[in-house]
């Protein structure tokens, strides 16, 4: 760690561009910094200043003085509140460099905002307020910095117009936090005294303190090198589009996430391992003879290799990891809790799979950056855990390279990005474990039986008649020489998941096993019954996401929960509405109905029989069943009979 | 391949970008590659103005030697500067695009305009309205639109991918969380993503590439004398004979250009010298006030920008 403290020359650069994140509270002066460089870099216009003027008396803290916090707090909603809910993005630039700041909010609810904005960042600026010293969330900041990858910081001493322009307290300060901050291998740490209200040591140097020797925060951000070792780095280029125009050309656009690469240099496919060289680099100013780290360019191969989007060419003597398994840090940014073993989907690079957290090893308390045990996760929380993916994908270290090793979680159903994480390493045994080739496959296996192995999936409310219905359609199959397996829920939880409660973790799990054995009987070549509340749409994909497409057929047994109460055939609404049973689908646990069911099943006013000839009548039509030519002998005594 | 060799003849001795504006370059083009990977039926959203001269041009660039692979959608308030119209047709012929316009006829039936209905309700129906009323017609999943985050405050959290439900409305509170280049692309059926390509840079980046990359701009950009008259202190041109003057008051012939273009009865010129791109990069870089201010529609009320985007405006 190079702790700059005695005004060395900062490296001179090409009018680039920083990226950085500011981090600390409003009691910190954090909007006042970043306001007081806009205004002294010379961003804000006449307009903007007599905005600024008068929203100063109507909503300002500082009394006569312009608050330059409000330049920067942009919704109408924090400006109630005085308090930044979101990350917001600043500009300004001076005659050495373009700046872009990410400006992000300080409470411990934000660690989501803080990692989107520290995600992009080159350099982070920590605010440290002179009279507070520094604070859990100083720690806080710096390590949420830290596992996003961002390698330099300005540590800002502010408000030392308080403490008397104090060296001792200034110096103190910058001793206490190297210490601390040694462990998170940052590469340049930069400690400046500072006061944002006045402008001292902003941008010009500050008269106050005749003993600090050092730059000020503008000259600093200026000239500090962040150009980090990307272009030293392996090649990796993740491939977006294929560009095709014509029959002619087919050529693969995308940026170098890093390293270099010249026309004729050999590159691999990272998943498939296949290799061609590269015969042109694209561009619509002229070809090139190399790109590199940064650029956006269009790849043309020299052979005809099958590439996609997703996949990712890179140098053959460095190759990325290839696995379906993998540990990684990751930072949940929902309301909805994060559950292992439930189905997301990660995006990586260019690439999109489904994947599932398998294990939380241990969740890292943010302030003290402790282990702690855990079994799902929350808003805000940071763990470290291993993902399984549905193919293997290409990935580097995230603290190797930012571009191949990060990855968001996004819900299924909902769409939303609840989760983002950095790749740790490859796990040996999914890159160990192969597939044992079996010379008989789930075809044979059913073509014995003259059926089409298939999973029906029962899924409704507690007493909406999914097992009633389920054993007269096995029955039915019996009866007609089909090979059948009735897996129940009740049943399943006396045996292989008797260890199971009925938590959403729980639930989860309880389907993703049951999911895995039907998965199993389907490949044996049985038509399998499983007839599972199973409330949420998510695990049901889940199991769908298992076999093969028209493998899983969704009966959805539609009976209204006033009517479930009403027949209550295990009493077990009673139960719930009385308080003794928790969790109770339809009480007080949601359940989410089928968008398109493949079978649903209208109940009220119908017999049990009925509702299965339904779905015979439908396995029939769909050549699932009845492939021996014979037709189905159905006994008419089963269409009879009373309701559910 | 030949129109290779064709297109090394293009670049020419061109200055090379300074190594900021590379980046920039390289990330729009990057965002752009995105949404045609991602998406069903995108479009780009033409104002005709500076912004989207430069949106066009990344635009070609990341999709060279493809044409360009989506639509180009100017939703017309009818009250544009006719010169603006005039470049908007010529562009189009020019690079051959595939340009639809769209105008909101309820809004012309109903005789809405700049001058009887106000700035306010004339900006809701006519370009809001309209907007929504083209993304609905031809199910478009994805919207490029040249906002950039140093424009205005509420655009300062704006997402670079910026999810809209099906009513076409923004929820601040409620944004995906952008970490990152990897953008959630995920939406269902009737949502859509507004996509802003050019989040990231400023004015002046915008005016520098403009001249670095000798891209077309509306003349209106440059200084010429212009008929205009003021009222309350903004200097408004007198573009057609729609435009109703008040008791006594006559256009004058004045030095002016404009810092930002839209409805020319809602848009304020400055006086100025600047008659080329040279002039116009210096006077950008002592100006004194926010290229917004000529915009009418923003100071209608506080926080105005934001409630019109929560309404579903660009």
């Amino acid at each position: 760690m190079d702790t700059r403290t005695d005004g060395s020359k900062p490296i001179e650069t090409d009018n680039d561009l920083l990226r950085f994140i500011t981090c600390g509270s409003v009691d910190d002066g954090k909007s006042t910094l970043i306001g007081r460089l806009l205004h002294d870099s010379k961003q804000i216009f006449e307009d903007q200043m007599s905005a600024l003027e008068k929203d100063s008396v109507r909503h300002g803290t500082t009394g006569e003085d312009i608050d330059f916090a409000l330049l920067v707090d942009g919704l109408e909603a924090e400006r109630e509140q005085g308090i930044t809910i979101d990350v917001a993005y600043r500009f300004f630039a001076t005659p050495r460099r373009s700046f872009i700041v990410a400006d992000t909010p300080g409470h411990e609810q934000y660690t989501r905002n803080m990692a989107t904005g520290a995600s992009n960042a080159e350099l982070a600026v920590i605010l440290i307020d002179a009279r507070k010293g520094v604070l859990v969330q100083t720690k806080r900041h710096s390590f949420i910095c830290s596992l996003l990858g961002v390698k330099h910081v300005v540590v800002a001493v502010n408000k030392i117009d308080l403490v008397d322009y104090s060296q001792e307290v200034f110096d103190r300060i910058v001793a206490d936090y190297t210490s601390f901050a040694a462990q998170l291998g940052f590469k340049t740490v930069m400690p400046i005294p500072l006061s944002a209200r006045y402008g001292e040591n902003v941008v010009e140097r500050s008269a106050k303190m005749p003993w600090y020797k050092g730059p000020s925060i503008i000259e600093y951000l200026e000239g500090v090198d962040v150009r980090s070792d990307e272009l030293s780095k392996a090649f990796r280029f993740q491939v977006q589009w294929v560009n095709r125009p014509n029959l002619d050309f087919r050529g693969y656009a995308g940026t170098v996430a890093s390293g270099r690469i010249n026309k004729g240099d050999a590159v691999v496919v990272a998943a498939s391992g296949r290799a061609t060289k590269v015969e042109d680099i694209v561009t619509y100013d002229g070809s090139l003879e190399h790109a590199e780290a940064g650029d956006a360019v269009t790849i043309t191969l020299a052979d005809e290799v099958d590439i996609a989007r997703g996949d990712i060419l890179v140098e053959p003597k460095a190759r990325p990891e290839v696995s379906d398994q993998f540990a990684a840090h990751i930072i949940w940014m929902n309301d909805e809790q994060l559950l292992p073993g439930r189905s997301y989907l990660i995006r990586i690079g260019t690439k999109t799979v489904p994947a599932t957290i398998t294990t939380i090893k241990h969740k890292i308390d943010v302030n003290t950056q402790e282990h702690l045990a855990a079994t799902t996760l929350h808003l805000n929380d940071i763990a470290f855990v291993n993902v399984s993916t549905s193919v293997p994908v290409a990935f580097d270290p995230y603290a190797e390279n930012r571009k191949t090793g990060s990855f968001i979680i996004i819900d299924r159903f909902k769409n939303q990005t609840v989760g983002a994480g950095m790749v740790d390493f490859g796990l040996r045994r999914g890159t160990n474990i192969h597939w044992q080739p079996l010379l008989i496959g789930k075809a044979e296996r059913a073509g014995l039986k003259h059926q089409k192995p298939v999973i029906l999936w029962f899924t409704g409310l507690s007493g909406s008649g999914k097992s009633t219905i389920a054993n007269i359609v096995e029955q039915a199959l019996n009866l007609t020489s089909h090979h059948t397996m009735l897996l129940d829920g009740d049943n399943v939880r006396h045996g292989l998941n008797r260890d199971l409660g009925f938590t959403e973790v729980d639930r989860v799990e309880n389907i993703r096993r049951v999911g895995e054995v039907s998965k199993l009987m389907v490949d044996s070549g049985l038509i399998v019954l499983c007839s599972f509340i199973s409330p949420y749409r998510t695990d049901r994909q889940m199991v769908r996401a298992l076999v093969d497409e028209a493998e899983f057929l969704e009966v959805f047994v539609d009976t209204p929960v006033e009517d479930c109460i009403k027949r209550d055939p295990k009493g077990l609404y009673a139960k719930a509405k009385a308080g003794q049973l928790k969790n109770f689908t339809g009480i007080d646990a949601p359940y989410e109905a089928p968008e398109q069911p493949e079978i649903h099943l209208e109940t009220v006013g119908k017999t049990p029989a009925q509702l299965a000839k339904q779905i015979l009548d439908y396995l029939v039509e769909h050549k699932i069943i009845g492939l021996s030519g014979e037709p189905l002998a159905l006994a008419p005594e089963w269409f009879r009979g009373s309701d559910i | 391949m030949n129109f290779m060799t064709a297109a090394a003849n293009k670049s020419g001795s061109k200055e090379p970008l300074p190594a900021h504006l590379k980046r920039l370059e390289a990330e729009s083009i990057e965002i752009m590659r995105e949404v045609v990977a991602e998406f069903r039926n995108p479009v780009m959203l033409y104002s005709i103005g500076k912004d989207s001269s430069v949106m066009l041009h990344l635009a070609i660039k990341a999709f060279y030697p493809s044409p360009l692979p989506f639509p180009l959608l100017h939703v017309d308030t009818t009250w544009k500067f006719r010169e603006m119209i005039k470049f908007r047709d010529e562009e189009a012929k020019r690079l051959g695009l595939n340009l639809i316009v769209h105008i909101n006829e309820e809004g012309i039936a109903a005789g809405v305009n700049p001058f009887a209905s106000g700035s306010s309700v004339h900006t809701h129906v006519m370009k809001t309205e309209g907007l929504k009323q083209a993304l609905d017609k031809y199910q478009f999943d994805a919207a490029f639109g040249g906002a950039r985050r140093d424009e205005e405050k509420s655009r300062a959290k704006e997402r670079i991918f910026s999810f809209r439900s099906k009513a076409h409305a923004w929820d601040p509170r409620n944004q995906r969380p952008e970490l990152w280049n990897l953008f959630n692309t995920r939406i269902r059926q009737g949502e859509s993503i507004r996509v802003f390509p050019i989040s990231n840079w400023t004015e002046l980046d915008v005016w520098t590439y403009v001249q670095l990359e000798n891209i077309p701009v509306v003349p209106l950009y440059f200084s010429k004398k212009r008929p205009v008259v003021e009222r309350s202190g903004t200097l408004l041109m007198v573009d057609d004979d729609r435009m109703p003057l008040e008791p006594g008051e006559k256009p004058q012939m004045r030095r002016v250009r404009f810092r930002t273009l839209g409805c020319y009865p809602l848009t304020g010129a400055i006086e100025s010298n600047a008659d080329n791109l040279d002039d116009i990069v210096a006077e950008m870089k002592t100006a004194q006030v926010s290229e917004r201010q000529g915009r009418l529609i923003d100071s209608d009320e506080s926080a105005s920008m934001e409630k019109k985007k929560r309404e579903g405006y660009f």
